[in-house]
């Protein structure tokens, strides 16, 4: 058993750390308040290679390892979850799954503008009425021809509103429950598809959150991406990939409360001294600390395994199930040791604290977490 | 077009603290960065490669652990790097550091430019550019806020003063101190990171430059510091409050009392 980053890994997180403080930290508040979507930013990841560094070089990427892939996305929670999210949706629920299903023709066209952040990319599969029960889906795929007719719409997906591309799930046998669904690559432009962003969120205002309506879209067969019926399979095994950044970013999250907030406790004076010198403040850091830690050493567990090849799917469930949960535990403490300052946006753990709201909810919520977990460990399977 | 780099790693000054007992730096723990000047001549350097073609070699003397800094230029985009790293440049100072720089330099070969930090944060001294500049009989540009480019085998830069700026043209080979106001380094690439890792680096040591005996390392350093110390930090002045024309009749009396008007 080895704890210690190869130097690889220690390379990128080093140049990750300096990418983040320059780039993104100090204008994360900023961005949250005018809801402004970081495009300069964006691009200048898409320019240093860091949306590329767990995907293939032969298609424009680093190459790099699992725990590479989830010390960016840590290091990007550490300075915007904003970011962290459109990278995780750019990475680990579009251009990873191209990789593991596509053709290579659909590799070719898409993977190097991705990698390069030329081209931006979307997940939908959630609909208004289907959420955790992702297979109740209503949107449709009629054959035709040499296409697909796609019908429906899909709610709260990251990145739809600036994405290209979209990886969309339909229903191909309406009778056939999941294994009636098979997911499309398409295009934005195609007529008939459209997006509406979403305003009023709690959190991640610097992402862009949209609804996608397709209205008679006409998909070329080319674009199905796997195979027909294989959707549903497709999509538990992209979000196998989308948990494992969701539950690094919330590391990164709630690591950098932490860090804001052994600051503020030592330079805050109380009682004739900082407070950070005061026992119960000491007990909300080393819980914090320890929290951390513990969600830390799940995520690396589960990239570990990832990167011997081992299915990892309960163990990536269990991180983002722990990890999500942590980084609102952490930040509720951080806002404690901030006290009245730590409500208000002249500090960031405000904005953390909004922020990890949502890592709950998405990509499967802590329920469907521990759904999951519990059918792994019982060999039972609670859903219906 | 053969541009070299001169680049020290320093300690990150943002994390260090002076022993006030010894007046040395405490660096245990301190991490290292590449002087952040010099980071600007690597900037500076990669883009006249840019323009022009040819290959940009970063160089440092330093101890074994000076190879972070050097892959950190090179994760920049920076062609080739050289370390200058041998016990007996240990106690160096900026007249022996330039010579052995110097002499390391000619060994590489041919060079059209010499690029350096306008100066180290660590000693700040602003001597060893100039210095190498001197022990290789060419021409030198420092301060430089700015390079317009090289035509006809010909430099021309702008290089600030205290009442202003100078415009200097100067023919190749020549040495230029850049200064912060030049242009904004990028950051390392992942791929550059990557790649950096796996460079090899070129390592002389003292049997490989062609040193005169006695001019290099502690022997050859005229300069002594006999002692170094921490300024009293200045303590805070008197506040006055109150009224405030009777703060300022308190101010005008106290100036006068202390017969500073």
């Amino acid at each position: 058993m080895n704890f210690s980053y190869t130097p690889e890994q220690e390379a990128v997180k080093g140049m990750m750390e300096e990418f983040v403080a320059k780039e993104v930290t100090p204008y994360a508040a900023q961005w949250d308040k005018e809801e402004k979507f970081p495009w300069d930013t964006v691009r200048k990841m898409g320019e240093l290679g860091i949306f590329g560094t767990a995907l293939p070089e032969a298609y424009g990427g680093s190459g790099l390892d699992a725990i590479c892939h989830a010390i960016v996305a840590e290091e990007l929670g550490k300075g915007c979850s904003s970011l962290r999210g459109i990278y995780s949706v750019q990475i680990s629920l579009v251009a990873k799954t191209i990789a593991a299903f596509g053709t290579e023709e659909q590799k070719q066209k898409y993977l190097p503008g991705l990698a390069a952040g030329t081209l931006f990319g979307c997940f939908g599969l959630t609909e208004p009425n289907s959420g955790s029960d992702a297979a109740s889906m209503l949107s449709t795929a009629v054959e035709d021809g040499d296409s697909y007719i796609l019908n429906g719409n899909k709610m709260w997906i990251t990145n739809a509103g600036i994405a290209d591309v979209a990886v969309i799930y339909a229903k191909t046998d309406k009778n056939a429950g999941p294994k009636g669904i098979t997911a499309f690559l398409v295009d934005r432009g195609l007529p008939g598809f459209s997006t509406k962003d979403i305003h009023g969120k709690l959190g991640l205002k610097a992402s862009n959150t949209a609804e996608i309506i397709m209205d008679n879209v006409r998909v070329p067969k080319t674009n199905v991406l796997g195979s027909v019926g294989k959707g549903f399979a497709i999509a538990m095994s992209t979000l196998d990939n989308g948990r494992y950044t969701v539950a690094a970013g919330c590391v990164g999250s709630a690591q950098a409360a932490l860090d804001y907030a052994k600051k503020y406790a030592k330079e805050r004076n109380q009682f004739g001294k900082p407070i950070a010198a005061h026992q119960l403040v000491q007990q909300l850091i080393a819980d914090m600390a320890v929290d951390i830690e513990c969600g830390r050493l799940l995520v690396y567990k589960a990239g570990h395994m990832k990167n011997l090849g081992q299915k990892s799917t309960k163990e990536v469930c269990m991180a983002k199930y722990y990890c999500s949960e942590m980084v609102n535990r952490v930040a509720y403490k951080a806002v404690q040791v901030f006290g009245g300052y730590g409500f208000s946006d002249e500090y960031p753990v405000e904005r953390i604290f909004r922020d990890a709201r949502i890592n709950t909810l998405y990509e499967g919520t802590s329920q469907i977490q521990q759904l999951i977990i519990g059918n792994f460990e019982l060999g039972m399977s609670a859903f219906v | 077009m053969e541009i070299i780099v001169c680049i020290k790693q320093v300690p990150d000054t943002t994390e260090v603290k002076i022993d006030p007992e010894k007046g040395t730096l405490i660096r245990d723990g301190v991490p290292s960065i590449v002087n952040p000047f010099d980071e600007y001549a690597v900037e500076a350097a990669l883009r006249l490669k840019a323009e022009k073609g040819g290959k940009v070699t970063v160089i440092t003397m330093g101890p074994p652990q000076a190879v972070e800094a050097l892959r950190k230029c090179i994760a920049m985009g920076a062609d080739e790097a050289v370390l200058v790293s041998d016990r007996a440049f240990a106690g160096s100072d900026t007249w022996s550091t330039s010579y052995t720089l110097a002499k390391a330099i000619s060994s590489l070969g041919k060079f059209d430019l010499i690029l350096c930090g306008k100066q180290a944060i660590d000693g700040d001294t602003a001597q060893v550019g100039p210095g190498i500049a001197e022990h290789l009989k060419i021409s030198q540009i420092t301060y430089v806020q700015k390079v317009f480019g090289i035509q006809d085998n010909t430099v021309a830069a702008e290089r600030g003063v205290e009442s202003g700026y100078e415009l200097i043209e100067s023919p190749l080979p020549v040495l230029m101190t850049i200064d912060k106001s030049c242009c904004v380094p990028r950051l390392p690439s992942m791929m550059g990171t990557v790649k950096a890792l796996k460079k090899e680096i070129k390592t002389l040591t003292v049997n490989d430059i062609n040193l005169e005996p006695g001019l290099f390392g502690m022997e050859g350093s005229p300069t002594r510091v006999k002692r170094t110390f921490t300024p009293q930090p200045r303590k805070g002045g008197r506040m006055i409050t109150g009224e405030m024309h009777e703060a300022l009749d308190e101010l005008v009396k106290t100036l006068r009392d202390e017969k500073i008007v």
